[in-house]
């Protein structure tokens, strides 16, 4: 079966009222990736015998009425640690790594009774916006296979919005998520810095790591965050305040609600692109529910991608050090010294765009330059978390395009680094602000879907899913289905 | 500030990284232009602004002082390519030494 | 030139806590190699910190004592360097808010006060232990690594080594009394770095330092101070300069040798750490922690001068240790009078610990039952002769009951004056001389006589009521 015809609460009636069973369900998952994977290139790991073993399981003991996800699959982005399933991160340097432990994301999904089937390709440790820097393989946008599934969760995004599974988790540092949804006109959620346990997540940016689930629907993904979201004891950093349930009044509309339209998400010389007038149309929409939209500014947006760029780098610099050849992951085969252990481990492990990010972020650090860059960063940080809680006095949520362009060519940016970071700019802002985004889909451009993220407080992705459930209902775009096509 | 070949061997050094003569210059030219890009920020006012270290601004976060049982070491050295007597084995380190802690 | 020695410590002391700095693995000596130890430990892809509340409250105690000031925002940073000990390639260590700050402690060489500034405290985790084999490679023992510590920084202001070995002696005795480490150096729970430099005397400025590293006992701390200066003078005389390195010192040769130069390229990167949030640590807890410390060694030897009146000198010895003190608190408080508890402790106590190497809490003896013994004594129940083999069986063997000891091994004194006449009578009746002797004034006569029926008691008549009931029985003569 293919999971673009069905809802996470449809699948689950199907599973109440035995017309599927969970096996079903999972031998559905692997005939579709045996269909479609050659092209799409979502996955780099199957977990088959465990997850038929999971599911059968789920079948003996019958399905939990009113727990939608259960006996449900799910995919997993390769950066979140699985116990016995390999976990590369993409990365040469762990392309037989088995991690010993589970995330909390995963034990929360096995509490809830969902079924992980494999591991998602992205950019290796989650630097890049193309999932080209994979290791691995090549990931292909389902739209036109010609393209790119966006980054660094493309696996993530293909493998649902090519109808593998119904729902996947990525991570979004600087816009991880909500591109790639973006690029393959999914419901894609950053959650606010805190929302989710990033332990067993592999580092990358540690004050920006956001988990969160890519779905087609919006309840779909609302759903799903809630079986993810919670304080965990073993991550400091997650929020020691209340889980709401995400789905409550999901369909109470916008009546009242008040949608700032930040005026530098937008080019200001009134040259409107595609995506910027399917935005537009959205609002226009909005207004007509009976929400209010007021223009805002964010007047520090300009400084996100350098500020972003630094401090993701840097701490991706001290985080990745752990890679040393030692005590797991890759082992040069020319070692002579210890030293050699470290510098042809590493050298040889980490792939191109990671060295240059190790490199910008050492550089970033070390002494005689911490002030100008890292310090300096952090405080424009200051300045841009101040835009936003400026603006959310006055509004309840943002609206704004998600990316500048839609899903490009393979080969089409990665041989330009500046120009794939310049690409991150309506993204990074939310990760320095540590505030929720969601990105859904708002129309196509020349059959590409077009990506439109609703910013929220922190804490609020309730406002957030409001929105954007009603907007879903308004528009029903998630009906839209890919072509599976390179290029036409 | 002024990014040369020679800075970059000296940060590449500092994060264990070996880059070729070869790719050297473009390598340096990468970083000159990523650089170039960051030090944008140089033209914003930062004075009196409280730089953010942190993802939220939750503070005082700890756990009581209980113990559990170590990892099964056979679990740990699953990933250990070389090993000897329940210890990681590495090549001998220059100075004899250990972290300065 | 005249040359005056400038020093400065770094000393890390290891914190006593259940579990470790950042991560719930046990904080425990001993272990077979890498088995208190996890995947937090190992640094494995996506672990995360979370602190030990206690070892925070434990590097407040350690600061308090320490007379520093208590950081109301203090935070963690990362100390990035590779080292196959160190599993992140960073240390969770404080960098610019350390916990405490602007301390000090009052030092004592012989008799003469100085006081010691402490430039900070702050909290970090131990790296793993590596070991050395012979055979061209390295072993890593990571169950160390994680286990809290504080880093004590003092200010260059000791000028010998001899106050720096006071310092450590202070340094130690006032960390001990908190309890919240055991501060052994030959254990590694107190380990100590020097900083070394010379000055012609009457200069301000600091000449160029050296680091030494590896003083692992209070003798090497002296031992390697005393050699580095001598080389240092020596370099300095004939016209060289110094340079900035790390030496260490080596125990078998009692020379210092260099480990490393410093070319001020040791880059450390630190910045906050991302993932534990800032701690923000209020006047009320500080207050809490505070009120929560023991008596501190001055403040007891105070009281015991006070309340008990010992001499000074029984003060200062019996709170040299916090075991000591302890033992001897509770020694009055099981009645013993406090000077003859004192001269126990002294004495023949701390010989028996010499002697056998032995810490008091590894010996049988407890306070109850040295109070017991000093009672009886005190009582007339056993003689101070008999005392001795008692105090043998209670810090060999121990007891709970004393008294019951002593009357089971028939240790108890003779001092019934009806039991005891018989027998005077007796040796009376058998000595006229004597009696003569001591009429015409000879005194030796009555030790001969106490001496006798010492003899027909086997030891035990209480000397005191024999001569006694000897007089009489004589003067009735
Ligand atoms: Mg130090
Ligand atoms: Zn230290």
């Amino acid at each position: 079966m293919n999971f673009l015809d069905y809802t996470l609460e449809e699948l689950h009636e199907k599973l109440v009222n035995k017309e599927l069973t969970a096996v079903d369900l999972i031998e559905s998952v692997y005939s579709n990736i045996e269909e479609t994977d050659d092209e799409v290139g979502a996955f780099i790991t199957l977990n088959k015998e465990e997850a038929l073993n999971a599911a059968k399981k789920v079948d003996e003991k019958g399905v939990e009425e009113g727990n939608v996800l259960s006996g449900l699959p799910i995919g997993i982005k390769d950066n979140i640690s699985t116990k016995g399933v390999k976990t590369t991160a993409a990365s040469k340097m762990l392309e037989n790594f088995i991690p010993i432990y589970d995330a909390t994301v995963v034990e929360k999904l096995n509490q809830a009774g969902m079924i992980s089937v494999g591991k998602l390709n992205m950019d290796e440790f989650a630097m890049g916006g193309s999932t080209e820097n994979s290791a691995m393989k090549i990931t292909r946008n389902p739209w036109d296979l010609t393209r790119v599934p966006g980054g660094s969760s493309g696996g993530s995004a293909a493998a649902v919005a090519a109808g593998q599974i119904p729902v996947s988790l990525g991570s979004d540092t600087g816009g991880s998520i909500r591109q790639p949804a973006s690029f393959t006109g999914l419901v894609g959620m950053k959650p606010t810095y805190g929302r989710v346990s990033r332990y067993g997540l592999i580092a990358f940016g540690s004050s920006l790591d956001q988990i969160g689930p890519f779905t087609r629907t919006v309840k779909d993904n609302a759903l799903v965050l809630n079986a993810i979201s919670g304080t965990d004891d073993k991550d400091s950093t997650s929020y020691r305040g209340n889980t709401p349930d995400f789905t409550e009044n999901i369909d109470e509309g916008v009546k009242g609600l008040r949608i700032g339209v930040p005026k530098e998400y937008f080019n200001e010389d009134g040259k409107e692109t595609t995506i910027e007038k399917s935005v537009r149309e959205a609002l226009d929409a909005y207004k007509e529910m009976g929400a209010e939209i007021v223009e805002v500014s964010l007047p520090h947006s300009k400084y996100g991608i350098p500020a972003y760029y630094i401090i993701a780098s840097s701490e991706a610099s001290s985080n990745l050090q752990r890679f040393d050849g030692i005590r797991y992951g890759y082992r040069s085969n020319n070692i002579g010294s210890l030293e050699d252990i470290y510098v042809k481990s590493r050298s040889e492990g980490f792939g191109l765009e990671v060295k240059r990010r190790i490199m910008l972020g050492t550089f970033s650090l070390s002494s005689g330059f911490y002030d100008a860059h890292f310090k300096k960063a952090a405080q424009a940080r200051t300045l841009i978390r101040q835009d936003f809680a400026k603006a959310f006095e006055e509004v309840d949520v943002l609206v704004a395009p998600t990316t500048t362009s839609t899903a490009f060519k393979i080969g089409g940016k990665i041989e330009d680094p500046i120009a794939m970071y310049m690409a991150d700019v309506l993204t990074v802002p939310v990760n320095l602000a540590g505030v929720p985004s969601l990105s859904m889909p708002c129309g196509f451009f020349e059959g590409l879907p077009i990506g439109m993220q609703i910013i929220g407080k922190q804490f609020d992705e309730q406002t957030i899913y409001k929105a954007a459930y009603a907007y879903e209902k308004a528009t029903e775009l998630y009906k839209e289905k890919p072509s599976l096509k390179g290029g036409e | 500030m002024a990014i040369n070949e020679e800075t970059v061997k000296h940060v590449a050094g500092l994060a264990k990284l070996e880059i070729d003569e070869e790719s050297l210059k473009t390598f340096t030219n990468e970083i000159v232009q990523m650089v170039e890009m960051v030090e944008q920020l140089e033209e914003l006012d930062t004075d009196g602004v409280e730089g953010s270290y942190h993802g939220h601004p939750q503070i005082n976060v700890w756990r009581q002082d209980k113990a559990e049982k170590g990892t099964d070491r056979e679990e740990l050295f699953k990933n250990v390519e070389t090993q000897k007597n329940g210890f990681v084995e590495v090549p001998d380190m220059f100075d004899k030494g250990g972290s300065d802690a | 030139m005249n040359l005056e020695p400038v020093i400065g410590l770094e000393v890390h002391v290891e914190l006593k806590t259940d579990s470790k700095m950042f991560s719930p693995s046990p904080a425990h000596f001993g272990a077979e190699p890498n088995t208190n130890t996890n995947v937090i430990d190992w640094g494995h892809p996506g672990v995360l910190p979370v602190v030990n509340k206690r070892a925070i409250e434990f590097g407040m105690k350690a600061a308090l004592t320490l007379n520093c000031g208590i950081a109301n925002d203090t935070k963690f940073d990362r100390k990035n360097y590779f080292y196959p000990d160190n599993p992140k390639a960073y240390q969770i260590s404080q960098f610019d808010k350390p916990i405490g700050y602007d301390g000090w402690i009052e030092i004592d060489v012989k008799g003469e006060k100085k006081r010691i500034r402490i430039e900070r405290v702050h909290l970090e985790e131990d790296a793993g232990k590596n070991t050395h084999g012979d055979d061209g490679s390295s072993y890593v023992d990571l169950n160390r690594q994680g286990t809290p510590l504080i880093e004590i920084v003092s200010e260059a202001d000791m000028r010998s080594p001899e106050e720096a070995q006071a310092y450590l002696d202070t340094i130690k005795q006032l960390i001990q009394f908190t309890g919240i480490s055991d501060v052994k150096m030959q254990e590694g729970s107190m380990r100590c770095d020097a900083n070394l430099s010379l000055r012609p005397v009457g200069q301000e400025a600091f000449g160029t330092k050296t680091e030494l590293k590896n003083l692992n006992s209070f003798n090497n701390v002296r031992k390697g101070l005393e050699h580095e200066i001598k080389r240092q003078e020596k370099i300095l005389n004939a016209g060289g300069a110094i340079q900035q390195e790390t030496r260490r010192f080596d125990e078998t040769t009692g020379e210092t040798i260099l480990m490393r130069v410093k070319e001020g390229s040791s880059d450390y990167r630190y910045f906050p750490e991302p993932d534990i949030p800032n701690l923000e640590i209020s006047n009320e807890w500080i207050d809490e922690i505070r009120a929560s410390l023991p008596e501190m060694p001055e403040a007891r030897q105070k009281r015991y001068v006070e309340d008990y009146q010992l001499p000074e000198y029984d003060a200062v010895v019996l709170t040299a240790t916090v075991e000591m003190s302890d033992f001897f608190q509770e020694t009055v408080e099981y009645g013993a009078d406090p000077k003859q508890a004192s001269n126990w402790l002294m004495g023949e106590v701390s010989a028996y610990m010499n002697s056998e190497h032995m810490e008091l809490n590894e010996t049988a003896l407890t306070p109850k039952a040295l109070a017991e013994m000093i009672n009886l004594i005190a009582d007339g129940t056993i003689s101070s002769k008999i005392a001795k083999k008692v105090f043998k069986e209670l810090i060999t063997k121990g007891s709970a009951d004393v008294k019951a000891l002593v009357e089971d091994k028939g240790w108890v004194q003779l001092s019934d004056p009806a039991k005891l006449l018989p027998i005077i009578t007796e040796i009376l009746d058998q000595n006229e001389q004597s009696i003569e002797d001591y009429k015409n004034g000879k005194d030796r006569a009555l030790g001969f006589l106490v001496g006798n029926v010492m003899k027909q008691t086997r030891g035990k008549a209480n000397p005191g009521v024999v001569n006694k009931i000897l007089k009489q029985e004589m003067d009735k003569r």
